[in-house]
């Protein structure tokens, strides 16, 4: 796209393997699709994630018969498993579109590579995000209440409502990360449609592709249009999770009623999606053996964001102590140190060990390269920012002004079953984008060869 | 009928992107006007060479985000105002700070509908078909071959000439696209 007048960084640091032309990247990539061999691996990833689905289908149609009282959720302890679980998800979801629109604006080539499949990931874990508060309704089939819509008990939404407004956000989030991703997809599409044998596979491809045919008046409005999505993009997904944040600051709870939240969260929100996101690519590199185009300066990479977003985080950590300690509030003190000592001070030390205290590993340069350590960290830093949100949401609910009202809150079969079971819907979702759709832009690796070949030389085939 | 007006135009065949580029000038310069440069990435230099006058998409994304904008806040100020105004402690009914963020992500939606539906009208899209589709070696377009089409509606266009024309620019190949 737009990094046309940046060269590729030099020797060392590659972000596509030298010896590629046109025909090989186009052909690598869509034979993942077209290719009628599957790799083992997926199947067995695809069958695990589909055992989950089903749990998540059994939990929710379970839930639906019965009611909320399956979940541990208790008064004061009202939010729970689905909050923390919406928080997490949406946060995942953040790193896609900071990948696609944030590195887009800043001329990163590196990004081509990772971009697809991070939307991709963007879009499921906002659709996993989106079940949550719904589920937590108690009558999800009322969800509709939440939209302004002419209705005959002339009500309307509180638009004064952060809760509200994340109804707004979220679906606007989801809307327009769809946008992103199919208007990313349209040239691609167009390749899997010229390229397909199969006649029902050119139908849908060519379906979808809507009759691209990559003429240069339509390349320059495609340019122009993807580049107004990214600077939409840019502002929208700074503003999804400060309104995430506000859900909490804009309540007294102690704990919650921080201005810090919204910058907070998006900075958490950053530094679990790039741990996904590395996560996944290891995946994929391995699943695939796609080492050509996502190479070693593609992990070092999204390893030093996840450094630098962890370290902000970590600064979040210390200056909720510092504020309530300085505020002089004895509320807000008194949950501090229920943090660090109450019954649920497991969960505080190790999210202290999972996001701050383990990410500083990535300081090394021998680390960043080492592919296997590389995933136990990220896989480590989601779990340390699930943990954050456990923090926050139940530590933070279970003891909060008169100790009458106090509580303890244990989670139940079925707040695990919901949330193992959404990811097993991520990772299903996931399985079926790696196989029916080019898990890489191809056009973007094309124009990359172009860049960073000698002239002349990326048309010669190989 | 003749085999002029079964002739949709010519489409020439490039191997590299910057031959492309120096064809569609050499046609410019040939007289051509209705012409179409097909690549299967955006190739840098193309729009100058075609003499693209810039999109009009941006002022398409700025009408829908101020139509998205100004339409959210005002239902946010008619329901909380006129319509259903609920007495909080006798807080003002003007609440406008609490109605930026709906404000802002309505714009939002509504700047990034009109981008992307706005982008496939102009270009002209959906179209499932398309004459350049009937040639074979089209397929390439989406791989690794660059091409050049100059219709048969060109006033400068002539069956022979323009074929000719068309060879002498070196291409890999030169194709009839059936009407």
């Amino acid at each position: 796209m737009s990094e046309s007048t940046v060269k590729a960084p030099a020797a060392g640091a590659e972000v596509i393997e030298p010896g590629h032309t046109y025909a090989t990247v186009t052909d690598q990539i869509s034979a993942i699709v077209l290719a009628h061999q599957t790799p083992k691996s997926w199947w067995v990833g695809f069958s695990i994630s589909l055992c989950f689905l089903m749990l998540f289908l059994y939990s929710t149609a379970y839930l639906l018969v019965t009611g909320i009282g399956i979940w541990g959720n208790n008064i004061p302890v009202a939010w729970a498993f689905d909050i923390i679980n919406f928080v997490w998800w949406i946060g995942i979801g953040h790193a896609g579109t900071l990948i696609s629109a944030v590195l887009l604006l800043f001329r990163q080539t590196w990004r081509t590579s990772i971009n697809r499949f991070a939307e991709a990931m963007t879009l499921f874990a906002v659709a996993c995000a989106g079940i949550y508060p719904l589920i937590h309704l108690g009558r999800p089939w009322l969800f509709y209440w939440l939209v302004p819509y002419p209705n005959t008990m002339g009500l309307w939404p509180q638009f004064r409502s952060p809760l509200v407004w994340d109804v707004f956000a979220v679906s606007t989030y989801a809307t327009v990360s769809l946008l992103f991703w199919y208007v990313g997809l349209i040239p691609d599409l167009a390749t899997l449609r010229d390229r397909a044998k199969w006649w029902p596979a050119q139908m849908t491809y060519g379906f979808l592709a809507m009759g691209w045919r990559g003429s240069a008046t339509h390349w320059h409005r495609y340019q122009v249009a993807y580049l107004l999505l990214a600077g939409i993009a840019t502002p929208l997904v700074v503003s999804v999770h400060s309104i995430v944040g506000l859900d909490f600051a804009a309540s007294v709870v102690p704990g919650w009623h921080v201005t810090l939240f919204p910058p907070y969260f998006v900075a958490g929100a950053v530094f679990s999606g790039f741990a996904m996101v590395m996560t996944l690519s290891i995946m994929v590199l391995r699943m695939y053996g796609l080492h050509d185009f996502i190479t070693p300066t593609h992990l070092s990479n999204m390893a030093k964001v996840m450094l630098a977003t962890g370290l902000i985080v970590a600064y979040g950590y210390l200056m909720e102590v510092f504020f309530s300690w300085y505020s002089g509030n004895e509320y807000e003190w008194a949950l501090q140190l229920n943090r660090a000592f109450g019954p649920y001070a497991w969960s505080y030390w190790m999210l202290i060990a999972c996001n701050v205290l383990i990410p500083q590993l990535l300081w090394s340069r021998r680390v960043r390269h080492n592919v296997v350590l590389l995933f136990f960290i990220s896989i480590i830093v989601n779990i340390g920012m699930w943990l954050e949100r456990f923090v926050i949401i139940v530590v933070s609910l279970h003891r909060d002004f008169l100790p009458s009202a106090w509580g303890m809150y244990t989670p139940t079969f079925w707040d695990y079953a919901q949330f193992l079971g959404s990811i097993g819907l991520f990772m299903t979702l996931l399985f079926l984008f790696l196989r029916f759709l080019p898990v890489i832009s191809i056009f973007e690796l094309r124009e990359l060869v172009h860049e960073t070949s000698e002239p002349h030389a990326a048309g010669t085939p190989s | 009928m003749n085999e002029t007006h079964a002739l949709y135009g010519w489409l020439a065949e490039f191997e590299h992107a910057e031959d492309l580029v120096t064809a569609v000038e050499a046609a410019r310069k040939q007289g051509y006007r209705r012409m179409e440069a097909l690549s299967p990435f955006p190739v840098e230099g193309l729009d100058e060479a075609l003499h693209l006058r810039p999109t009009r998409l941006p002022w398409l994304t700025l009408l829908g985000a101020l139509l998205g904008a100004v339409g959210g806040y005002a239902m946010q100020a008619y329901a909380m105002q006129t319509d259903l105004p609920v007495n909080v402690g006798g807080r003002p009914l003007n609440s406008w700070p609490a109605w930026l963020p709906i404000t802002f992500e309505l714009g939002v939606l509504s700047a990034a509908l009109f981008t992307v539906l706005g982008m496939l009208a102009l270009n002209g899209l959906p179209r499932p078909h398309h004459p350049l589709f009937a040639v074979p070696q089209f397929k390439l377009a989406s791989r690794d071959r660059f091409f050049l089409c100059i219709e048969r509606l060109d006033p400068s266009f002539s069956v022979e000439t323009t074929r000719e024309f068309l060879q002498s620019l070196r291409p890999s190949g030169v194709w009839p696209v059936p009407q």
